[in-house]
Order: structure tokens, then sequence, then C-alpha cells
């Protein structure tokens, strides 16, 4: 399987980054490279084999029922939160207008 | 008195314990010697004043008698992949520029906890993605070897570079470093320091910039097989905070240590003698095996038959999760915002991620989003994930025969910045004998075993158990004591 220059447009589109044709043009071969090169994935036998889902054997825990257990990643921390945002107003994100 | 940069974990914390010095006058020292090696590029920010309050903490602590911590008074250097409070947190990207995190990442504060001090937030290849340290936003981190009657700029390796740059040039005694697919061990290998990846889970993930979630881990890097068992011991341990953490007690490694081999089964995969391998590295494979020999271990032939595609399984996998993780950076939460005029909400997430990105991570999203698109996740995520489970087998089933793995950590020596560029494939085959163990979430460990004839260190490769760090501790350590390794690189910076 191989790529053209409107599949990496689309890619690149559901990846929500824009590229210019250059930039598209350019990715082409390095992507098509990198792909021809998995395909000899398709050599391996795998009939019967279970796709990894845990490296290491591990259960999932399930934490105390106990409201903000943990201060760190509890409620409460409003400006912590915002204090990167790059455009944060009354004390939300602050996004362009989504709605005419 | 010693020159202070000189010395690794263990001689510092021993030395400030005993009042041979203090705290103070080691983090001095090494925020100097940070300072004089701005052209090594190996540091984002520097923070010498965290070195000197963690300092002065510990020697107050002193005075007063009171427990030092394990690595009470050591100064190192902190990949910026983990997020440090009010310090500025990049991940080596434009897009998290100017990130000044509101919490500290477990690992370091497990650190801060066992004493250590803070010398400065380190380069790498941008969100770990490269094998070299040319894809940081922030500019090449040049290795402090170079190769013998030449004045070219080396790669330190990628992509925890400025981590191996650091501790060669004794301008740190240690450093974090994290592994996706070989990130400690491959620039390890390249400046003749140790760098030890544990089992998946021993160190928890919480507050280290996502790249890929299922392979990430975090690890020390220092110059000797003591300093990382050390400070590992400092590192690791359960974490509520992490999902996949391991509920388990950290065993008690720097005391464990022994170079004593007697009854232990080393393997040898045959698999891992490639076309393109250099022959010195097959050389030092060679001594490798005598000097385990040596310690007492019985050298054995073990077979991991998948290992030729591991290194095309992983290039699926880690884009895949690379693709997903990277999705939180939209330009509304936190990091770069760009905002064309007139824009709506997608053309910004578009033009913000256009900008915040380099090449080698847009490359990645892109092949990421591709695989687990509709229509071909079963044909490139599912075959992946399965050969993945191959790869794991082959592992489990030689160490049936065997308790540790011996092999090259890489195929070549370090080579100059800007060599390899023109294709991202050659870059990515600099790890294709670290990935295997990556993909199985085994402890593995570079250690330095020999200059090559161009002056350039060689790193060899052991790979454990699942949970045997110890093991690969020990074995690192008999092959140290052989090696003698003790190669410097000759200042130039």
């Amino acid at each position: 399987m191989s790529v053209d220059k409107a599949t990496v447009a689309k890619i690149a589109s559901l990846a929500r980054i824009k590229m210019g044709d250059e930039e598209l043009e350019r990715m082409v071969p390095e992507l098509n490279g990198i792909l021809d090169w998995v395909e000899q994935l398709g050599e391996v036998d795998v009939s019967g084999v279970e796709p990894m889902t845990a490296v290491i054997e591990n259960h999932l825990r399930l934490r105390d029922d106990v409201v903000d257990a943990d201060p760190k990643t509890a409620g409460g921390r409003r400006e912590d939160v915002l204090a990167n945002a790059p455009a944060a107003e009354h004390g939300f994100f602050g996004v362009p207008k989504v709605i005419e | 008195m010693t020159e202070l940069t000189n010395l690794g974990v263990k001689d510092i914390r021993d030395g400030v314990a005993s009042g041979e010095f203090t705290a103070r006058e080691v983090a001095e020292a090494f925020n100097a010697a940070v300072a004089e090696a701005a052209s090594l590029n190996a540091f984002i920010v520097t923070t010498p004043d965290h070195a000197l309050a963690s300092a002065d903490a510990v020697d107050a602590k002193r005075a007063k008698g009171e427990d030092l911590g394990t690595m009470g008074g050591v100064p190192i250097g902190m990949k910026d992949l983990f997020a440090t409070k009010g310090v500025q947190t990049t991940a080596a990207s434009h897009i998290l520029e100017g990130f000044n995190p509101q919490y500290e990442s477990t690992v370091s504060q497990n650190l801060w906890d066992a004493g250590a001090g803070m010398l400065g937030k380190l380069n790498l290849d941008q969100f770990a993605m490269g094998s070299s340290n040319e894809t940081s936003y922030f500019g090449n981190v040049s290795s402090p070897w170079r190769k013998a009657g030449s004045n070219a700029a080396m790669s330190p390796g990628g992509s925890s570079g400025g981590s191996s740059s650091a501790v060669a040039a004794r301008i740190a005694p240690a450093a974090t470093g994290t592994d996706t697919g070989g990130s400690i061990r491959q620039p390890a290998a390249f400046t003749g320091i140790c760098g030890i990846k544990p089992t998946y889970g021993r160190c928890s993930r919480w507050g280290v910039v996502a790249f890929a979630s299922s392979l990430d881990q975090a690890g020390p890097m220092a110059r000797t097989v003591e300093d990382c068992a050390i400070m590992l011991e400092a590192m690791a341990g359960f974490d509520p905070k992490d999902a996949t953490s391991l509920k388990m007690d950290v065993p008690a490694w720097e005391a464990g240590l022994s170079a004593d081999l007697k009854g232990k089964r080393i393997g040898i995969p045959r698999e891992y003698r490639m076309e393109g391998t250099d022959e010195d590295i097959l050389k030092s494979w060679e001594q490798g095996k005598e000097w385990l020999r040596d310690a007492g271990a019985e050298i054995v032939d073990v077979s991991l038959q998948h290992t030729k595609y591991a290194l095309p399984a992983y290039y699926i996998v880690a884009p895949a999760e690379a693709s997903s993780n990277l999705a939180r950076y939209d330009g509304v939460r936190y990091g770069l915002r760009d905002l064309p005029d007139g824009a709506g909400l997608q053309d910004m997430y578009a033009a913000t991620r256009a900008e915040g990105f380099g090449d080698e991570v847009k490359r990645r999203i892109l092949i990421g989003t591709y695989v687990l698109s509709a229509g071909f996740y079963d044909a490139y995520y599912n075959q992946a994930q399965k050969v993945r489970t191959l790869v794991s087998r082959d592992f489990a089933e030689a160490f049936g025969q065997c308790d540790a793995i011996l092999a090259p950590t890489t195929p070549t020596a370090s080579f100059p910045l800007g060599s390899l560029n023109d294709d991202p494939l050659t870059m990515y085959l600099n790890d294709v004998f670290a990935v295997p163990a990556s993909l199985a979430g085994l402890p593995a460990m570079s250690v330095p075993a020999t200059v090559n004839s161009d002056g350039l260190p060689l790193g060899l490769q052991i790979v454990g158990k699942p949970f045997d760090e110890q093991g690969v501790l020990n074995a690192g350590l008999a092959i140290q004591q052989r090696a003698g390794f003790d190669a410097k690189p000759e200042k130039w910076w």
C-alpha cells in the first residue's frame, strides 16, 4: 500500500496539521519509504496470535471511592489548570467563536 | 581535594555524608561546569538555584545529624520530558515553549525526596522522537566525544542526548533519561556511560510528557553501574497516579550488587548478528562473552526469531500511540496557540500544530494517524501488535534457557551530526538492537565496553527477565569490572 498526495492531505487533515503543497509533496516519498518498509510485517505468520494489550501482566486498580482522594488530581484547582492557557477568560479556556 | 566534577553519584553521596566536602561545594562545582559548557547545548534551561537550595538543605540536615537520603547532595540533570514545578518543561518542542508545570512529576519528586538537586533541564529529541538529538527545537546537542583527528561535532545519541552528553562531559554526575525504543541505552552507548531502562511499570509515568505510553519508561544515566543502581532505586516505586505502575516493592539494588555470575547463564541471540553491524561492535560482543564467562557465567546460544520484525512493528505501534497522545496539543489548554486572522477553531488547531511540531514529530503523527485509520487498522496496527506478542514470546522462551541476554547496544558507534539526516529509515536502524526489549517491556542496560579504532565508545547491552533489574545490573557490573573503561572525552568546550 502506498500513499499519494491526496491521501497525505487527508491524513494531515485528520491529524489537524496544516500542510502546504510543498510540504505534502515532501512527505509523500518519506511516508511511502516508511510504509514500504513496515510492509514486511505481512510476512509474519500471526495465525492464532493475540495482539498484545499489556506488556507486563498487571491488573487495573480501582481507586478508593473518596472525593478528592488525591489533592493533586482532584477538583478545586481552576487556577492551576488555567495557568498555562494561551487565552484564559473568566475562569475558562477561551477559543475562537464557534457559533455564528 | 579531588576535582568534584569527576565524582559520580556514590562518591558524592558518601563524601557529603562523611563531611569530606559539603553538598554546596559540589553544587557550585557542577553549576560552574554547566555554565562553561554552553557549546554542548546539553541544557535547555539551567537551574543553579535549585541545585544550591537542595544542597543547602542537605548540608543543614547533616549539621543536625539527620538522614541525608540515598541521593543526598547529588546534583543531577533532568531530561526536559519530566514536568518540574515552576521550571519550563518543553519536551524540546516549540509547542510547549514557555510551559510552566503547576506540579512535579513523580520520578523527579522521588529524586528530590532522596536528597538530589537539579542542575537544569536537559535537551532531547523533540517529544523523545529521534536517535541523534537533532530534532530538538532548541538545537542539536553535541557529544563531548570527537573522532580521533577530527573536529566534526558528533551525535550524543537520542533521544536522551542532553543527558548522555552532560554525564559524559562530567558537567553532571548523573541524569534522568526515558526510553521508548532505546532512548536511554543508545545515547549511553554513544557516549561511554551506563544507562538502564527498568521493567515497564517500575518508574511512574505521571508527569512525564507522553510519547508512546505502552513503551515509555524512565531510567537513570550515569557513569557507573553502581550509580545507576542507586539512582534507579530512588526513581522507582509504586504510584497510584499511573495506572500501569507496578505495585511492587523496590528491591535494594545497590545492596544486592554482585559481579559473581557463577551459576548464571547468559544467552547470545543468534539473530542479532545482522548485516551492517560494525566489525568493532562484533569484536566487543565477543569480548563481552569472555568477560561474563570470566565472571563465572555460562554462555549459551538462544534464538529470538522475530528480531528482524521488532523495529518495523515498533514504527507502527509507537507512532500510533504518539498520534493519540499528541492530540492534546491543540492551542487551547496550554502551550502555543497560532490563531490566523479570521480563523475558526479547526483552523486554529491545524495552524497551531503546524507551527508547534517539528518535521519528525509531524511524520510520526501522520504515520500513526494513517495506521489507525479506518480500513488500515487491521493490516498495520493489529498486525504490529500481534508481532509484538511474538517478539515478547521469543524472549519468554529464551529465558527458559538463560538468565539474561548479552547483545550489542547499537549497530555502529556515534556518527557526525547531520550525516544521517537524508533518510528517516537509516536513522531508525540505530535502535535495531534496543527496540525488541522495549516491545517486551524488559529491563535492559547499556554498559561501556571499549573504544573503537576512531576512539569512540562502544556499549554492550544486557537484557533481563521481567522485574530482574538486579540480574541486569550484576551482569553489567561484571562487564564494568573487566572492561576497565576509563576513556574520557578531551575537553574542547
